[in-house]
């Protein structure tokens, strides 16, 4: 059976209404998608593992609570599903590698706990380029993800099973997380909204760490709305980070904007250069006008430095995730080698078995970029281009509201397309590492389809406590321009209403 | 010492600071518990954690930095330093490389030679790693407790130029951040660790290359590792051969050092700033309010005695080297007639006791190693000077005192000690020492007078040991005299 509930088709923003409307259970919702996983994700496989019991559980115990009038919070009952990179206790959190495919954690993330205390149950954990570091989740130790749309294209990533469980209808919303655009690539790649915060809006508390600096964690959904609602739960400062920030958060939900006249978007002129695919320019420049429609006024912007980001960001990204993955010498917990003479053998072999190539190439990238006599090339120059790109960004946000450019080069390639040219690869991320470089808070929409109907994303990118107002831009954008309406990369079926 | 060549040494001292909890989590910092109850993911360094700077970490490392004369920062920041080890859960120790909190201090000295200033170069605050338990039958285990335990590391300039130098540096230095209270420096429970940076050099030339020695946990294997390497290295340059940079361990059992790794083969760390950790600020107040909460440091209280009571610098510094001691010296003084005698009586007796005493031989001196109360001491004190008692008898009552602590004068009166001053008595016992020992006598009177110190000894023991031996002395010479 290939067809999933027509349940799953909801938004969380209609899910939120029909469970305050007594017309529907949590159990019910989660009894639907645990169903459509059965169907799906077969094929998909976005999900490493699934928690059908706990799942139930906690949506039976969201029930009573709305049947005491006491919900937790507006998405009490609504279902998620999460990165397997955030840490649950008690549970697997594998991060798509050998080296902790059966590593438990003794403790919850943050963002767990914001999400038990939301009442919000869930579904399982997600699959994902391994220890974050790919843009296709092809680099998974325990097989790809494959995009709903097109079984034969790649969903992106690394977050490409929470992009891919949310665009199949096998949730309602999922987490990833973003070093260098991995939720917005993947939700552009697979025609769902994905939000990327300002760096400290969110708690990397129990985040597993890829590199510190750069990384946060975001929701994926069917809509801007729904992701505001998540957002509403995720966001606020921790004090078990010391670089979360409780300035940033400021709620999201709820703020319907019906025009954006006095608003400008940027266009950067570096973001629409060589290597961009027409159609996605086509359909970027589409979105500029309907946002001119809106009422926005839409200039060019440029950022100089753009061409520099991303070889500042492998250079960071790589040095940060060489020190960060060092702890996974096979010593006290994860994968250890069998057979070894000496501490020095166990190290190696322990991290040469359990790692896979891509994380191997960062770290021995990020090794290089640190080492003394290399450090000033590498390291510390990147640090520079950094500085230069914050501050000519602050500078084009001076004068916009926000930033508007594609999310990738390209729509979704093919499985096996690139996996043999890394730079190939890394390119494909050009127009996502500037937020993270910069910290500030990007969001990815569905912007139109290919010619062979793949979903093109567009990207808006805003000051660092305008996270809000990007929510609110791309909700209009989203209501105006409906370029999901009807369309679904798989079928439903109307159920019975259930005894 | 080999006088042709002069040894330059530097010491990088590592201090546990006494905080409540760890440096980047709420671990428990205690000594002595069961292996691995003092965890946390934060300090096992699992998947996700973060380190969360412990404030009072900063206020005590910023108070150890002005105690010893240096330039606190307003702005710090944590790097991370890179190595594998089984000890060190995260592969990488969170430390202050590139901007240490506190720069430039000095800490003065004093030694057989006199007063000399050694400079110190930085002081940075760390993590501490955790410990292997090696055991032949099990293996190796790992505990954590240790790991997050606030560290500050001081590195003095090389200015050292001898064994005896660097523990008066070590002793200075444990004195002065005793004083501050933000660690109890017990080398015995690792507390205060060194490592000995040493070379050697014909006096004129440049510095030698120079050699680490890690890990020193007293201050007697500081003192023989160098003497040890002294020696090894002179004896390398002796010989035509060249000392390589390199680690080397101090064997306390052979009294030699070897080498453990080379220079070559020694780690890049890596070092880069940490991004979970934002920069360090300290303020203004904040400096202001720490630095009006240090208490009067060793050197104040040093020239303070020498100026108020006339103690001897010497004198001083051994009593100005622990808090605890100064501060019982200063209740015992201002209650004392001589606080000279009472000082001698502290430096001679009462630390003999006290190392006769610590029988488990820590070499560690805490208030309860001395449970007298200070009145009593000064009491006793002046009961020796006003002669009421002789030294031998006060001797007695001190070890009295020790074991159980009480009022000196009530047990002299007890047990009969007072001196005995009686000139009739005085008489009578020397004279009963004299008919008791004829053959001595007619010695004496052959001109061999030296005798005359065994019939002292006679004729105290007459007393019980309670006469005051110069008048007693006195009568002895009368009585000789008289009869020859």
């Amino acid at each position: 059976m290939k067809c999933i509930p027509a349940l799953c088709r909801k938004t969380v923003t209609e899910l939120c209404a029909l469970l305050d409307g007594g017309q529907i259970t949590s159990v019910e919702i989660v009894q639907a998608y645990l169903r459509a996983i059965d169907a799906r994700d077969g094929d998909v496989h976005a999900y490493l593992e699934t928690y059908p019991d706990d799942a139930l559980r906690e949506a039976a115990e969201a029930d009573a609570r709305r049947a005491l009038g006491q919900k937790r919070s507006p998405l009490d009952g609504v279902p998620i599903a999460v990165k397997d990179n955030l840490v649950m206790r008690g549970r697997v959190c594998s991060c798509a590698s050998r080296m902790l495919a059966s590593f438990r954690s003794p403790y919850d993330a943050t963002v767990i706990e914001k999400l038990h205390a939301a009442g919000m149950p869930i579904l399982g954990r997600l699959n994902m380029d391994e220890f974050a570091m790919g843009g296709s989740t092809e680099n998974s130790a325990f097989g790809v993800t494959r995009n709903p749309w097109n079984p034969d294209r790649v969903p992106g990533g690394s977050s490409g099973g929470s992009a891919a469980a949310v665009a199949a209808g096998m949730a309602p919303a999922a987490l990833g997380s973003d070093t260098g655009g991995s939720i917005r690539q993947p939700a552009s790649f697979c025609g769902v909204v994905g939000v990327k915060p300002a760096y400290g809006a969110v708690s990397r508390y129990g985040l597993v760490a890829f590199a510190s600096s750069l990384d946060q964690i975001g929701p994926l959904c069917k809509t801007a709305a729904d992701a505001a609602l998540v957002l509403d739960v995720i966001c606020g400062g921790d004090p078990r980070d010391m670089t979360s920030d409780p300035a940033l958060a400021r709620p999201c939900a709820g703020r319907e904007m019906q025009d954006l006249s006095g608003l400008t978007v940027g266009l950067p002129a570096e973001c629409f250069g060589e290597g961009l695919d027409a159609q996605v320019r086509a359909a970027v420049e589409a979105a500029a006008g309907t946002l001119r429609g809106l009422g926005a006024q839409v200039r060019k912007v440029s950022l100089p430095s753009l061409p520099y980001a991303l070889p500042a960001y492998y250079v960071i990204s790589s040095a940060e995730a060489s020190s960060n993955l060092a702890r996974y010498d096979g010593v006290r917990y994860g994968y250890r080698a069998q057979a070894y003479a000496d501490l020095d053998e166990l190290y190696r072999k322990s991290r040469q078995e359990g790692f896979g190539m891509e994380v191997k190439r960062r770290i021995m990238l990020g090794t290089f970029a640190l080492s003394s006599g290399y450090q000033d090339q590498y390291y510390l120059k990147a640090l520079k281009a950094r500085e230069l790109l914050r501050h000519e960004a602050a500078e084009a946000l001076g004068g916009c509201a926000a930033l508007l450019s594609p999310v990738a080069p390209t729509p979704a390639y093919r499985l096996g397309e690139k996996t043999g040219d890394p730079m190939e690869m890394y390119l494909g991320d050009i127009y996502t590492v500037p937020a993270n470089i910069t910290g500030l808070p990007a969001v990815s929409v569905p912007c139109g389809r290919s010619a062979e109907g793949l979903p093109i994303g567009m990207s808006l990118m805003g000051a660092r406590d305008s996270l809000p107002l990007l929510m609110g831009i791309a909700g209009a954008y989203e209501r105006t321009a409906r370029v999901n309406e009807g369309m679904h990369p798989y079928d439903a079926v109307e159920e019975e209403a259930r005894a | 010492m080999n006088r042709a060549y002069e040894m330059v040494i530097g010491l990088e001292t590592h201090v546990e600071l006494r905080t409540k909890s760890k440096v980047f989590c709420a671990c428990k910092n205690a000594f002595g518990a069961e292996p691995n109850t003092h965890v946390c993911p934060v300090c096992m360094g699992l998947p996700g954690a973060l380190p969360v700077f412990n404030a009072q970490v900063l206020r005590y490392a910023a108070m150890a930095g002005m105690a010893l004369g240096c330039h606190v920062h307003h702005r710090s920041r944590f790097d991370r330093k890179n190595y594998f080890y089984p000890d060190l859960p995260k592969a990488y120790q969170i430390s202050q490389f590139y901007r240490p909190l506190c720069e430039g201090g000095a800490l003065t000295i004093q030694t057989g030679a006199g007063e000399k200033r050694v400079g110190i170069t930085r002081i940075h605050i760390e993590e501490d790693a955790g410990k292997l338990l090696h055991d032949e039958k099990s293996g190796t285990a790992l505990d954590m407790n240790r790991c997050g335990v606030p560290l500050i590391e001081i590195v003095s300039e090389p200015d050292i130029r001898s064994a005896e130098e660097a523990v008066a540096y070590l002793r200075k230095l444990r004195a002065v951040l005793t004083y501050t209270g933000v660690s109890d420096c017990r080398m015995n429970e690792g507390s205060m660790r060194c490592d000995v940076n040493l070379s050697v050099h014909r006096p004129g030339e440049p510095f030698g290359v120079r050699t680490e020695m890690k890990n020193l946990n007293s201050f007697q294997s500081v003192e023989r590792a160098i003497e040890a390497e002294y020696r090894r290295q002179v004896e390398a340059l002796e010989a035509g051969e060249a000392v390589v940079q390199e680690t080397r361990r101090y064997d306390q059992k052979t009294g030699k050092t070897t080498s453990m790794r080379r220079k070559e083969n020694s780690a890049d760390y890596r070092y880069f700033p940490d991004p979970d950790l934002p920069e360090i600020y300290l303020g203004d107040a904040e400096m202001a309010e720490i630095r009006a909460s240090i208490p009067a440091l060793p050197d104040e209280r040093r020239m303070r005695y020498m100026q108020r009571y006339g103690l001897t610098a010497y004198a001083a510094e051994q009593l100005t080297a622990e808090r605890w001691l100064a501060e019982y010296f200063e209740q015992a003084a201002a209650l004392a007639q001589n606080p000279v005698a009472l000082c001698n009586l502290i430096l001679g007796e009462v630390f003999a006791q006290i190392t006769l005493r610590d029988t488990a031989h820590t070499g560690e001196r805490g208030p309860e190693a001395l449970p007298i109360a200070p009145e009593h001491l000064s009491a006793l004190s002046d009961m020796i000077g006003a002669g009421k008692v002789n030294s031998s008898t006060g001797k007695k009552i001190l070890s009295a005192l020790f074991d159980q602590d009480q009022d000196p004068a009530a047990y002299a009166q007890d047990h009969d000690l007072f001196t005995l001053t009686d000139p009739a008595a005085l008489e009578a016992a020397a004279r009963e020492a004299l008919e008791n020992n004829p053959d001595m006598v007619k010695t004496y009177r052959s001109g061999k007078t030296n005798v005359e110190k065994a019939l002292m000894g006679k004729a105290m023991a007459l007393t019980r040991g309670k006469a005051d031996p110069e008048a007693l002395r006195q009568k002895l010479l009368e009585l000789l005299g008289e009869q020859g």
